[in-house]
């Protein structure tokens, strides 16, 4: 066996060895798992990683390269990969480059030959924590040391860190619904389902406070999935409040827990949240169960306070605004992935409908959002 | 939607015998539905004409008929058992053509029964190729270019618009039996003829070739209320062109990005849905070609499959046993995951490891037949091997293959790479070759068009086969949720890791009671198939029973022993050494049980008790007395038993020189194992030097030479032993006489033909065996009758393959009785009746894959060549014997035209033959010389020609279909008899036809049994109630 040249460090201690693949630099931030088994490079370029380190349950990463296509943001935001049998090859039918290059260019540190199932059994046992990646030439002690300048996840605002300097639009045909989005760090999957139902699309940085919002005059407020705890998030959720009732309002992921706050909800840190493409979900409205990609740490609580909901109900519970009503539910752990608003329009989900990676069962919801929208328009 | 109360009684109909194409997953799926229905509540009526089967374990159904899957007895059994539904997806392709059969002649209207699993609609969309095409371009997918055609020269004309090469499809076949690959014009004719023949309707269908395409599968189920999860995806690492039950395939897909793996889950169930398959699985097979993304749509079987088999095993999602409960109402949320028990079936799996399929094959049992692989599956078994890693689960799986040597390949670099242009048996055995060699593994790409990445990992595999195995060896689970949740089912594989802080734990809780390892059979092949795994899963239910902890070490995914519900512990492991011994150490346990899986754990029997690790029950020295030829044939001598005279030689010129000694004809091997083509019957000095110069010998090896006892009757016996006591718990003749494999032989229990006497002298001398071999479990001796006199053949101190047939003959578990005794129960403990007869007459009889092997010859002899039996059950010889032939597939004719053409000795027997036929009111006739001695008898018999003397010929009359029954006994003593062509004609055609004497005697007694009328079915419950 190969000697060790880098190793994972957990802040509880625990030390996984293996071997660097990636850029010759420690990275630290909050190490998570995710299940899925393809897509690699969607989940290391999504935004919502960003402050994270992602250990892949699958152990087989890189088999087909990298390529433009599969990116979901402009840049790697996942402070670094965490594998079991990496590789490189940039000979795969339809791959630009090769994997473990593309991470090495972009400065990510990467690990391979690390007995991942152990590590995630491990996380799913503890919890999430802070952790690291290290080149074995940097003593435990420091990276001791690094992890513990590390800022926990929990009351951290990373939306700043990720969001648009400045407002683009993305004009779209004309006669679409003008969309105004509020860019906590958007996956361009999301863009791209949103244009292909011929949206026009306003990227506002996270700072935009209402009016900048409504300058446009769009049909209505999205919310994008991002980074790090909504509750470090009040500035956005403010303006959220004033915008809720003027316009309809939806959210993804962590878009779904800035307007849940809106309206008075609590959300909550899960143990290690949850990040694959097989999460079963079932719309309460149809009674459809779609399988769902997923990606989020934090949850929203459900009536009462509380975590979980034993029924596959419809259950409707007060707000700031008005009833909300449970639109859809995990069949995991019962946990709240959607609502929607009754008595103003705005609905949200907790999981990923525009995949990118995972299953596109859910991608009704576009139509579902978009619909409803052109409906308010055209009164 | 909760469980259907207006259902009360099931019906599920079985797959039948093991054969290519249809094998043990059958019973595993068919076994997890029986017994989801059972606890369900609801009465289970169950046909299947495989006694081998835990299926057919009379607790594991209401009322379970061993009957022919035919239509005409399974009719029997719906008027007899009113059941209110038929689930047909269970039992393979021949549960579902059956059921189709059935809706279409009336019988389930008449009586009331509804389809449940897939309507009659989904089923035909499914399965008509037009339809099944048609659906799919409606529903927005692309299909290969294809026509339906019903004549040769339908195909010449649609030639123009699919373009070669193309691919031949016969509709409603199993396996893909009668497809094939059409490169050039010059073979269309051929093989368009036999694509026909091969489909029931005469009906083919010749589509666009997607040769070189990635080939992919997708396992997917819906529910009621229209949810829909693919469970797994299968990639085969051959591309298209290669049957997938022949390709090396690995689970989950590996090479396609998450864009085009979602594009193909999307169509597959969009398949699924327009199929309208509303409850249960199906499997949907799809090419991709890796350069455009272009994905077409190739098949959907709407039922459980090898493959759903294979995808049940790989990820621990139960398939089959969910399909039954979706089939009576439940939705996919409704149903508990097992094995994490927190979540609901309504999810995908996900898999942190990595699954690997390899096939195993039997061509060197069919010398002369075409050896390459195509779109017609010709394999007869599987070994999966789990890794944590796509290398460490390929190399666990070369090994699981058991192979009896390894393959050679050329030593010329260019000839190597020109054989992998075509695929074989040993495909990856020369890619590894050639990339251990260096040769460039964009070269083997070019050649092979195998997907770069595979390439790439076999490189690294071949240049240092031991890299995927350094760290240490640590147990880790198969749960579902890639351990995102804590898994509650003891499913466990071996995984090598990098050591952590603390080593490398185990996840396996070993509790605290002892435990039993019980030792499976591997991959099934041909000698040791599903016999062994039903003795292996009696054995894990005994062990339980008696308060250990019952733990499996497998690698075939077909089987109901690696259903993680078997046993209390589950390792899906390679049969080797040091697997074995991995687990071993870990469990520390009380003993390991070597006698129910075959050959492969007997040959570990003696390394494991050389590393201190308990055998149970016979000791290796009784294994060891037994196998030996010399220390047995002592032991029987003291005891006064007679054995055929033989002798070992150790040269050829030795074999030449003591052949006379022993005296001809002479049953003549090699003592090392030569993949098979090695055992055979010599009746002169010539015929020997004709076999050593055929077979050749291995310097130094021995070649064993036995008298072939000519006309004699063999007799299987299978018996218990406690060390001093001894329980014959069967004894059964063979149909055929000797010379023919026990394996390959109809037999009946209780002997038809053998008076009182000699059965006491057979109970006598095998309770001497067995006492003296000092075993302690099972024992199955051999016996060959000739005259008056008994010889003792062989004596085996294990599971035999005739303990299924046998218990279920019986009505008493022989192996579960076994196990007891190994564990130190007495004979005397059991309680097990001194005699067995019940008043029934049970024939075991067998399924030959001869249509599989085009070119190879379908004669019986001493080598082992059926995949599967079956077993007819009836108050008398003939009408049980002519139900076997039923079932077996060999439906005797009632009436028209039989052929007699035999060799001289077997001219006396083919007039008594011939008499009974003529009095059933056959035509007669026969070549020149059988007409002469039928006719000398006074029967009427049409003297036709021999092959050589010009049309028309005995060949020519088979051909044009105007013969019914044929009677040929081999001529001569070459390899290649006179009756080859006779005999390949009628296989062509389906005809019966029967090659030994005794077998053409029980046919025609059979035949007049037919006549009196549809026989009687009746239950094994009922039997022995």
């Amino acid at each position: 066996m190969s000697e060790a040249t880098a190793y994972v460090l957990l802040a509880d201690g625990a030390r996984f060895d293996g071997i660097a693949c990636g850029a010759d630099r420690p990275a630290v931030g909050e190490v998570v798992f995710t299940t899925s088994m393809s897509g690699y490079q969607e989940a290391m370029t999504d935004p919502s990683y960003a402050g994270q380190l992602i250990a892949f349950t699958y152990p087989q990463i890189g088999n087909y390269g990298v390529s433009a296509e599969a990116s979901e943001s402009d840049r790697v935001h996942a402070r670094a990969a965490i594998m079991r049998a990496a590789v490189n090859r940039e000979d795969a039918p339809g791959a630009e480059r090769g994997w473990l290059d593309w991470l090495s260019d972009g400065g990510v540190a990467a690990i391979t030959d690390v007995d991942t199932r152990a590590l995630v059994r491990h996380i799913r046992d503890a919890g999430a924590m802070k952790g690291g990646v290290f080149p074995a030439s940097v003593p435990e002690v420091e990276a001791r040391e690094l992890i513990a300048a590390e800022p926990e996840m929990r009351g951290r605002d990373l939306a700043r860190a990720v969001t648009p300097p400045r407002r683009t639009v993305l004009e779209g045909p004309p006669g679409g619904p003008r969309i105004a989005i509020i860019d906590t760090g958007v996956k361009l999957s999301i863009v791209r389902n949103l244009r292909e139902r011929g949206a026009t699309l306003e990227l506002h940085p996270c700072s935009a406070d209402a009016g900048e919002l409504l300058a446009g005059d769009p049909d209505a407020i999205f919310l994008a999935n991002g980074p790090g705890d909504p509750g470090a998030l009040d500035y956005i959720v403010d303006t959220v409040r004033e915008l809720v009732g003027r316009r309809p309002v939806y959210g993804i992921c962590l878009g779904h827990q800035l307007l849940c706050r809106a309206v008075g909800l609590e959300t909550y840190k899960l143990p290690f949240g949850h990040h694959g493409a097989n999460h079963p979900v079932k719309d309460l409205t149809t009674c459809r169960i779609e399988i769902t990609s997923q990606n989020h740490g934090f949850a929203v609580l459900g009536p009462d306070g509380a975590r979980t909901i034993d029924r596959d109900e419809a259950v409707r519970w007060e707000t700031d605004f008005g009833a909300a009503e449970l639109t859809h539910i995990n069949l995991y752990d019962r946990t709240v992935e959607g609502l929607a608003l009754r008595e103003v329009q705005g609905a949200t989900v907790q999981y990923h409908p525009e995949a990118g990676p995972g299953p596109h069962d859910a991608r009704y919801l576009f139509d579902r959002f978009l619909h409803e929208i052109s409906a308010v328009a055209s009164h | 939607m909760p469980r259907r109360e207006d259902l009360h009684k099931i019906l599920l109909i079985g797959s039948g015998p093991i054969v290519i194409g249809q094998a043990a997953e059958f019973d595993y799926s068919g076994t997890q539905a029986c017994r989801v229905l059972m606890q369900e509540g609801y009465e289970v009526v169950l046909v299947n004409s495989n006694p081998a089967t835990i299926m057919t374990d009379p607790e594991v159904a209401t009322a379970t008929y061993i009957e022919p899957l035919l239509p005409g007895p399974v009719a029997q059994v719906i008027a007899r058992e009113r059941p209110d539904a038929l689930l047909p997806t269970l039992g393979g392709q021949t549960a579902l053509n059956l059921a189709k059969v059935l809706h279409d002649d009336g019988t389930l209207a008449r009586h009331g029964v509804e389809l449940i699993g897939a309507d009659y609609e989904a089923i035909d969309r499914a399965e008509d190729r037009e339809r099944f095409r048609q659906t799919m371009t409606d529903a927005g997918l692309r299909v290969p270019r294809s026509a339906i055609v019903r004549t040769v020269a339908e195909a010449c004309e649609a030639v123009a618009e699919v373009g070669l090469p193309f691919i031949i499809r016969p509709a409603f076949t199993l396996g893909g039996t009668g497809g094939g690959v059409v490169r050039d014009e010059h073979d269309l004719a051929r093989l368009v003829e036999r694509g026909l023949a091969a489909s029931p309707i005469g009906q083919v269908l010749i589509e666009e070739s997607v040769l070189g395409w990635g080939e992919f599968e997708l396992e997917v189920m819906r529910d009621r209320a229209d949810n829909v999860v693919v469970v797994c995806s299968i990639e085969n690492l051959d591309p298209m062109g290669v049957h997938t039950g022949d390709s090396v395939c690995v689970a989950p897909q590996q090479t396609l990005t998450d864009k085009q793996f979602q594009a193909l889950r999307d169509q597959a169930i969009t398949v699924i849905r327009a199929v309208g398959v509303e409850t249960g699985g199906s499997n949907v097979q799809f090419a991709v070609n890796p350069a455009t993304d272009e994905i077409v749509v190739i098949e959907m079987n709407p039922r459980v499959s090898r493959s759903s088999a294979l995808a049940s095993k790989a990820t621990g999602f139960p398939i089959a046993k969910i399909a039954a409960r979706l089939a009576v109402g439940y939705t996919l949320q409704e149903i508990p995951n097992d094995i994490t028990s927190a979540t609901p079936a309504s999810f995908e799996p996900a898999v942190d490891y990595c699954v690997v399929k390899w096939p195993r094959f039997a061509f060197e049992k069919f010398p002369g037949a075409e050896a390459g692989l195509t779109t017609h599956m010709k394999s007869v078994g599987e070994a999966m091997a789990i890794g944590r890693t796509f290398k460490q689960a390929f190399a666990k799986a070369l090994r699981s293959r058991e192979l009896d040597a390894r393959p050679r390949s050329p030593a010329d670099d260019e000839t190597l790479l020109d054989l992998l242009a075509r695929p074989g048996a040993e495909r990856f055995d020369h890619v590894l070759e050639a990339l251990r060699r260096g040769l460039d593994p964009a070269e083997v790409h070019r050649r092979t068009s195998i997907d770069p990445w595979f390439l790439h990992e076999l490189a690294d595999l071949a240049r240092d086969p031991d890299a995927p195995f350094a760290g240490e060896r640590t147990f880790k689970s198969v749960d579902t949720c890639a351990a995102e949740f804590a898994a509650q089912t003891p499913y466990y594989y071996s995984a090598w890791e990098r050591p952590g802080r603390n080593g490398t734990p185990h996840e396996v809780d070993r509790g605290r009671r002892p435990s039993v390892i019980i030792l499976g059979s591997g991959p099934n092949r041909i000698g040791q198939g599903i016999e062994f795994d039903y003795c292996c899963v009696h054995a894990a239910q005994t062990v339980r029973e008696l308060g250990r902890d019952a733990v499996m070490i497998n690698c075939n995914p077909e089987t109901v022993s690696t259903d993680y519900d078997t046993s209390d512990r589950l390792y899906f492991e390679p049969l080797t050494l040091e697997d074995v011994m991995g687990v071993c150490a870990l469990e520390q346990p009380e003993g390991v049980i070597v006698q129910f899986g075959g050959q492969t754990p007997l040959k570990l029997a003696a390394g494991l008790h050389a590393a201190g690790v308990p055998i149970l029950g016979t000791g290796i020295e009784a294994i060891d007395l037994a196998e030996d030829r010399s220390r047995f044939s002592a032991l029987l001598e003291r005891c006064g038993y007679r054995a055929p005279p033989y002798a070992t030689a150790k040269s050829e010129a030795e074999a030449l020189q003591c052949a006379p000694k022993v005296g001809f004809p002479l049953l003549v091997r090699p003592s090392y194992v030569l993949g098979g083509r090695a055992m055979e019957i010599v009746y002169s000095v010539e015929g020997l030097l004709d076999y050593l110069e055929r077979v050749g010998t291995e310097p130094g090896a021995a070649i064993y030479l036995d008298r072939f006892l000519e006309d004699s009757i063999e007799v299987d016996v299978d018996a218990l032993c406690d060390g001093d006591a001894v329980w014959v718990a069967g004894i059964m003749q063979h149909v055929e006489e000797a010379g023919i494999h026990s394996g390959d032989s109809a037999c009946v229990l209780p002997p038809h033909s053998l008076g009182a006497e000699m059965l006491t002298r057979l109970r006598r001398e095998t309770a001497g065996i067995a006492r003296a071999l000092g075993v302690v479990g099972l024992i199955n001796v051999q016996f060959a009758i000739h005259g008056e006199d008994l010889y003792v053949i062989e004596a085996n101190p294990r599971a035999s393959r005739t303990v299924p047939f046998v218990s279920k003959a019986i009505g008493l578990p022989l192996a579960k009785l076994a196990c007891r005794v190994m564990l130190g129960t007495r004979i005397a403990e059991l309680g097990v009746p001194a005699h067995t007869a019940n008043g029934h007459v049970c024939v075991k009889e067998v399924v030959l894959p001869f249509d599989r092997f085009a070119g190879a010859d379908s004669l019986l002899g001493p080598e082992m060549r059926s995949t599967g039996e079956v077993m007819g059950v009836a108050p008398d010889f003939p009408t049980a014997f002519a139900k076997a032939q039923a079932a077996a597939g060999a439906k005797l004719p009632d009436r028209g035209t039989a052929v007699i053409t035999v060799a001289d000795r077997d001219k006396p027997a083919a007039t008594g033959v011939a008499t009974v036929l003529d009095n059933l009111g056959f035509r007669i006739i026969a070549t020149h010389g059988t007409a002469q001695a039928i006719r000398r008898m006074g029967i009427p018999a049409e003297p036709i020609n021999k092959l050589g003397e010009g049309s028309p010929h005995v060949v020519d009359w088979i051909e044009r279909g105007e013969v019914d029954l044929v009677v040929n006994t081999p001529v001569g003593t070459g390899a290649r008899a006179d009756g080859y062509e006779i005999r390949a004609a009628a296989v062509a055609r389906g005809i019966p036809c029967v090659t030994t004497m005794t077998g053409a005697i029980a046919a025609a007694r059979a035949i007049a049994a037919n006549r009196r009328g549809d026989p009687e079915v009746l239950s094994l419950q009922e039997i022995h109630a």
